[in-house]
C-alpha cells in the first residue's frame, strides 16, 4: 500500500536554526532519503517552502478567492512529505519514525486510495 | 437430547469457539467482515447438521472448515457475477480459494488468536475501539453485550465497531503478531487493554453489577489466554495474578446495602481462597523470572501482601511501602504516590504521610482527584485536626462522582460531626 507521510513541525523554530544545525538536519534528511530509496520504499518526497509563501484558494459561486496563508493557523505546520510504498501500517510507522522531523515535530501517516480502475 | 438442553450445549460451544474460529477465518479470508459472515454461516450449518449427524470430534475445526467452504462458495459466486459484469477472469479467484484449502491443514490456532489480539489492540486504533473490538472479536461477546457493558446503545456500539474495522482495513493494520523489538512495546498495549476491561468491571459503579462481574470474568479469561499463548511472560503472569487477587475480594468490597467496604474493614472470610491461591502462585512465578520486573508483577506482589494477612493487623506494611517505592521507580504516577503515602501512614504515622500528600498536591497535577482529598482528610482526622479534616472530605465530595464513594465520604464527615455540605 502507498502511504503519504506528512511532516509537521514548528516552522518558526526551523527558521531560527543556526547554519550548522540546519546543515546537520539536511544531512540527516539526505541520509534517511537514501535509505528508503535503496530499500525500494521511496516514491516521492519534497520539502515545502514555509506557510508565509502559502496561498489558500476557494471557489464559491463560481468566484475564485485566493487568500494569504494556510487554511488554518496551527502550532505545527506542514513542512514536507514523503510518498512511500509499505507492506502495511506497521512498516509505514517504522519508516515515519525514522524521519528526522519526527524527533521534534510529528508525522501524519495517511494511506492512499488505490487508483480507480 | 432435549431440544433446550441441546441449544444450551450448542450455545456453550459457539461461545467457547467463537474467538478462535474467527481468528483463523480472518487469516484465511483476509478481512474481518468476510470472516464474521463465514462464521455465522458455519454456526447456522452446525445447528442444522449436528442434531442429525452428531457432534463432530473437533467442533472448532469443523466450524472453521465449514466457514471456509461457505466463503469459497461465495467467492466463486461473486467471481461468476464479476465475470458477467466486468468480463474479468475467475482463474485467479479460484487459485486463491485453492490456496485457502491448502492452508487449513496446518492451521496454528494459537498463532491466529494472538494475531487477532494484537490487531484489536493496535495503537493506531482508539482506546474505546481496543476494548470494544477485543470483547466482540476475541471474547466473542455479542454487540449488544458489549454495548450494555459500556452503557451505550447497541447502535452506537455497532457503529464504533464498524468504524474500527474500517480503520483496520483502510490503514492497512497488519494481521500479525509483531516481531521483537516491536513485540515488547506492543504487548504493553495489549496488557493495558486487558487491564482496562478488568478495571471497567471492577470500578464501584452505581449501575448494573452483573455486567461488571462479566467484564472481570472476560478480563481473567483474556489473561489466561495470553498466558497460554505466551507462556512464561513475566508481565502476563503479573497482570493475571493482579487481576485474580483483586477479583478474589470482589464479594467483600460492597456491603448488602451497596456501600463501599474498604480493604481494612472487609470480611476476609468472603474472599475467594481458590483465586487467591492461584494468584499467589502466579506472583511468585512472575517475580522469579530474571530480567526487567513488570509493574503489574509489583502491583500483584502488593495485593498478595494484603491477602496473605489473616487479620488486618498482620499486614506487612513496611514491605508494601518498599514495593510502592519500586513501583514509583518503574512507573512514576501521582496515583501510585498517593497509595505510597497511605502505606507510609501505616508505618511512620499520619504526619509523614500528610507531608507526602501535601507535596503531591503542591505540584498541582491531581488537585481534582477525590481520593487525594479523602486521604488528606483521613490523615488530618488521625492527627486530631477535625476542622481541616472536614474541609478535606468536603473537597473530596466535590470531585467524587460515584454514589457509593460519596456515601462513604458523607459518613466520614458525620463521624467528625458536621454537615457534609458546609455550614
Amino acid at each position: 500500500m502507498h502511504y503519504l507521510l506528512l511532516i509537521y513541525s514548528n516552522e518558526k523554530e526551523i527558521a531560527a536554526m543556526n547554519p550548522s544545525a540546519l546543515g546537520s538536519m539536511t544531512a540527516e534528511y539526505m541520509e534517511f532519503t537514501k535509505g528508503i530509496v535503496q530499500a525500494g520504499q521511496f516514491k516521492a518526497g519534497d520539502r515545502l517552502k514555509p506557510t508565509s509563501a502559502a496561498t489558500t484558494v476557494r471557489v464559491r459561486n463560481g468566484q475564485v478567492a485566493a487568500t494569504d496563508g494556510p487554511f488554518a493557523e496551527t502550532r505545527e505546520q506542514l513542512g514536507g512529505y514523503y510518498l512511500v510504498d509499505a507492506k502495511n501500517l506497521d512498516e509505514a510507522i517504522a519508516i515515519a519514525a525514522r524521519i528526522p522531523g519526527a524527533r521534534w515535530g510529528s508525522i501524519e501517516v495517511r494511506p492512499i486510495w488505490p487508483p480507480q480502475t | 437430547m432435549n431440544a433446550s438442553i441441546r441449544d444450551q450445549a450448542f450455545e456453550e460451544i459457539f461461545r467457547r469457539e467463537a474467538g478462535r474460529v474467527l481468528a483463523t477465518l480472518i487469516r484465511l479470508l483476509g478481512d474481518f467482515d468476510s470472516a464474521e459472515e463465514a462464521r455465522q454461516e458455519a454456526f447456522i450449518a452446525a445447528v442444522e447438521q449436528w442434531p442429525a449427524q452428531g457432534m463432530p470430534a473437533n467442533p472448532g475445526a469443523w466450524l472453521i472448515k465449514t466457514g471456509r467452504n461457505k466463503a469459497i462458495d461465495r467467492i466463486r459466486r461473486d467471481a461468476v457475477f464479476r465475470t458477467k459484469v466486468q468480463g474479468r477472469e475467475t482463474a485467479s479467484v479460484e487459485a486463491d480459494a485453492a490456496a485457502v484449502v491448502e492452508e487449513v491443514g496446518d492451521t496454528a490456532f494459537g498463532d491466529d488468536r494472538l494475531r487477532l489480539i494484537f490487531t484489536c489492540c493496535h495503537p493506531a486504533l482508539s482506546g474505546e475501539a481496543h476494548i470494544a473490538l477485543t470483547l466482540r472479536e476475541v471474547c466473542g461477546l455479542t454487540t449488544q453485550a458489549v454495548a450494555r457493558a459500556f452503557l451505550v446503545s447497541e447502535e452506537t456500539m455497532a457503529q464504533r465497531l464498524v468504524r474500527a474495522k474500517k480503520k483496520i482495513r483502510d490503514a492497512g493494520i497488519p494481521y500479525e503478531t509483531p516481531e521483537p523489538p516491536l513485540f515488547n512495546q506492543r504487548i504493553q498495549g495489549v496488557l493495558a487493554v486487558v487491564y482496562g476491561v478488568f478495571t471497567e468491571g471492577y470500578a464501584v459503579t452505581a449501575g448494573s453489577r452483573l455486567v461488571d462481574a462479566e467484564l472481570c470474568a472476560e478480563a481473567l479469561r483474556l489473561g489466561r489466554l495470553l498466558d497460554e499463548l505466551l507462556p512464561g511472560n513475566p508481565a502476563v503472569l503479573g497482570l493475571l495474578a493482579l487481576m485474580l487477587l483483586h477479583d478474589a475480594r470482589r464479594g467483600a468490597r460492597v456491603s448488602a446495602a451497596g456501600d463501599v467496604v474498604l480493604l481494612e474493614d472487609q470480611d476476609r472470610a468472603l474472599w475467594d481462597r481458590a483465586k487467591i491461591a492461584e494468584g499467589l502462585a502466579l506472583v511468585d512465578q512472575a517475580l522469579s523470572i530474571p530480567g526487567q520486573i513488570s509493574p503489574y508483577a509489583v502491583q500483584a506482589a502488593i495485593a498478595a501482601l494484603h491477602v496473605r494477612a489473616r487479620r488486618k493487623e498482620d499486614t506487612d506494611w513496611p514491605q508494601i511501602v518498599g514495593l510502592y517505592e519500586v513501583l514509583l521507580r518503574l512507573q512514576p504516577s501521582p496515583v501510585i504516590e498517593l497509595n505510597h503515602a497511605v502505606a507510609v501512614s501505616m508505618v511512620d504515622g499520619a504526619a509523614r504521610a500528610l507531608d507526602l500528600v501535601d507535596s503531591l498536591r503542591a505540584r498541582g497535577q491531581v488537585s481534582e482527584y477525590h481520593l487525594l482529598h479523602a486521604a488528606r482528610g483521613r490523615f488530618l482526622q488521625q492527627l486530631a485536626r477535625p476542622n481541616e479534616a472536614r474541609e478535606a472530605y468536603r473537597t473530596a465530595l466535590d470531585f467524587a462522582t460515584l454514589e457509593p464513594e460519596r456515601r462513604l465520604l458523607m459518613a466520614r464527615i458525620a463521624s467528625i460531626g458536621g454537615s457534609p455540605f458546609g455550614e
